[in-house]
């Protein structure tokens, strides 16, 4: 059984149409990369799992049971964590009340506010600050360490290298082996191909609503990739 | 001199009376975004519950109180969770025109039920002795107690907003309703939550306002305003700001109605257009522009 399996899902903002019966899996414990170019439908896909965009058709089961049709704020008590697109830190809340933000499900398991930390060391000195007064980077790192003080059995990540600095984003994928140390499954988003290749056990290309390729990192060549990505 | 130190004690009591109606206001704002039209009518209808349940079951003011916050709550919690919480989105008008619609019913209800006489409750002896400090100076035991129930309020407002759970759960709401709901919260009862609480405070300041004078059905847009003014004078988001608002206001009114009766409201409400024209974000205030 999969922890993740989507089946034919669809998703529409109004009347216009963002997903085309995506097919998709993740099994416990992988690393998962959606790759492809803006607008391709890759977030929409995410908040379509989250419940936040409304579900348009087909089916979304984690570990077995059916959450189509599961609002957003019943996900996260099934394992379902996600770090938003642009991070969306709670601004009127400290670092630390942002991470304990996290934590409001009281879902058990490995990670607490010591061990946030002690993962993202640079934190630590900013607890009391408010949240957007950091650098992007220490941000993300928020944003990641909200997402796992819930526990996750999946992580969902939109996006984690948009706007940051190649060596800030390498300290951010640095995290990834601990995380996944913890037997915590990822599914990541992201437009910045190499990394993704990276970190995943397998990639998925969306293309206009549709998965246009499916595959290990190792078995597909940078023409597939790219035909894929564009579609030309 | 100290018969204008009187004028002042009694202005600065009157204060925490009107804090406790702007903290209610602000709270709603606060967190749902929603100006509530009828804040001012729902301390009316807790005053004139208060009055009901003293009449029928023949309870005391502090017994009457007592039981009419749980009925505020569950009605703070009821209108929010199942009419206010479809009225919201992005237009702010709709919650709005929702809250406009309920003060008239509110106001028409009363006067059905109770006509227009406005009515006190009567709190013998508490109401009416004083601690005497001089010939001039008398402290009312009952604006007292209400600036004491105000401070207390305030203050647990303050714990449960920077300390608990449920208080940065009513930020959070506030910053993100949709990334909020990420983290497993379901922000429709977080809302209905805070306006439960919104009317706690204003139940509690409805019952203060008919122990202390005559109120009638239609005094709830008067209420209104003067929560509206003890907010801005103060500066929104701030709860220490809101009590030093409604402390200014109440002895701005004092003060004017020392001159003559009549000018007591006049002299609060040129305060506050003072406080608008020199420093519009209020005396102390505390939320920052996004």
């Amino acid at each position: 059984m999969s922890l993740l399996q989507t089946d034919q899902l669809l998703a529409y903002y109004g009347d216009f149409q963002a997903l085309y019966g995506i097919s998709l899996r993740l099994e416990e414990g992988e690393t998962v990369a959606l790759i492809g170019a803006n607008g391709a439908g890759k977030s929409t896909f995410l908040k379509a799992i989250t419940g936040l965009v409304k579900h348009g058709g087909g089916a979304v089961r984690f570990a077995g049971e059916d959450v189509s049709r599961t609002p957003a704020h019943k996900i996260l008590a099934k394992g379902v964590a996600l770090v938003p697109e642009g991070r969306r830190l709670f601004p009127s809340l400290s670092v630390e009340e942002n991470l304990l933000m996290g934590g409001y499900a009281k879902r058990p398991g490995p990670w607490t506010l010591p061990r946030i930390y002690a993962l993202f060391p640079a934190l630590q000195a900013h607890a009391k600050r408010p949240a957007t007064a950091l650098s992007g980077g220490q941000q993300q790192m928020v944003a990641i360490g909200r997402a796992l003080m819930s526990n996750p059995r999946l992580l969902l990540c939109d996006e984690l290298s948009l706007g940051l600095a190649p060596i800030i984003i390498r300290d951010i994928y640095a995290a990834f082996p601990t995380i996944k140390g913890e037997g915590t499954s990822v599914l990541v988003v992201e437009q910045d191909t190499s990394q993704a290749l990276k970190v995943a056990d397998r990639v998925y290309c969306f293309q206009e609503g549709r998965i246009s390729l499916e595959g290990r990192p190792a078995d597909l060549t940078r023409e597939q990739i790219t035909q894929a990505y564009f579609g030309v | 001199m100290s018969d204008w130190i009187n004028t002042i004690v009694q202005g600065v009591l009157t204060g925490g009376l009107y804090a406790l109606l702007a903290a209610g206001l602000s709270l709603s704002f606060g967190v749902m975004r929603i100006i509530n039209i009828a804040h001012g009518d729902f301390a009316v209808l807790a005053a004139f519950i208060a009055i009901a349940l003293a009449q029928w079951l023949g309870l005391n003011p502090a017994e009457a109180l007592l039981l009419t916050l749980p009925l505020m709550a569950a009605v703070g919690y009821v209108l929010q969770r199942y009419i206010l919480n479809r009225a919201l989105g992005a237009d702010v008008m709709r919650p709005l025109l929702v809250t406009f619609g309920f003060s008239i019913i509110i106001q028409n209800l009363l006067l059905e039920g109770f006509s227009a006489t406005p009515r006190s409750l009567y709190a013998g002896n508490f109401g009416t002795s004083s601690v005497t400090l001089n010939a001039q100076i008398a402290i009312g035991y009952l604006p007292l107690t209400m600036m004491i129930v105000a401070v207390a309020i305030l203050a647990g407002m303050q714990m449960l907003f920077s300390r608990t759970m449920l208080g940065r759960a009513f930020r959070a709401a506030s910053d993100d309703p949709e990334v909020v709901r990420l983290m497993g919260v379901d922000n429709r009862h977080v809302y209905a939550l805070a306006m439960a609480l919104a009317m706690v405070m204003v139940g509690v300041a409805g019952v203060f306002l008919v122990l202390q004078s005559n109120t009638s059905p239609t005094d709830g847009p008067q209420n209104l305003l003067y929560a509206f003014e003890s907010v801005i004078i103060g500066g929104l988001g701030s709860l220490w700001g809101t009590l030093a608002g409604g402390v200014i206001l109440g002895v701005a009114q004092a003060i004017g109605a020392k001159f003559d009766p009549g000018w007591g409201t006049l002299a609060g409400h040129l305060c506050f257009l003072a406080v608008l024209a020199f420093r519009p974000n209020g005396l102390f205030p505390k939320t920052k522009d996004r």
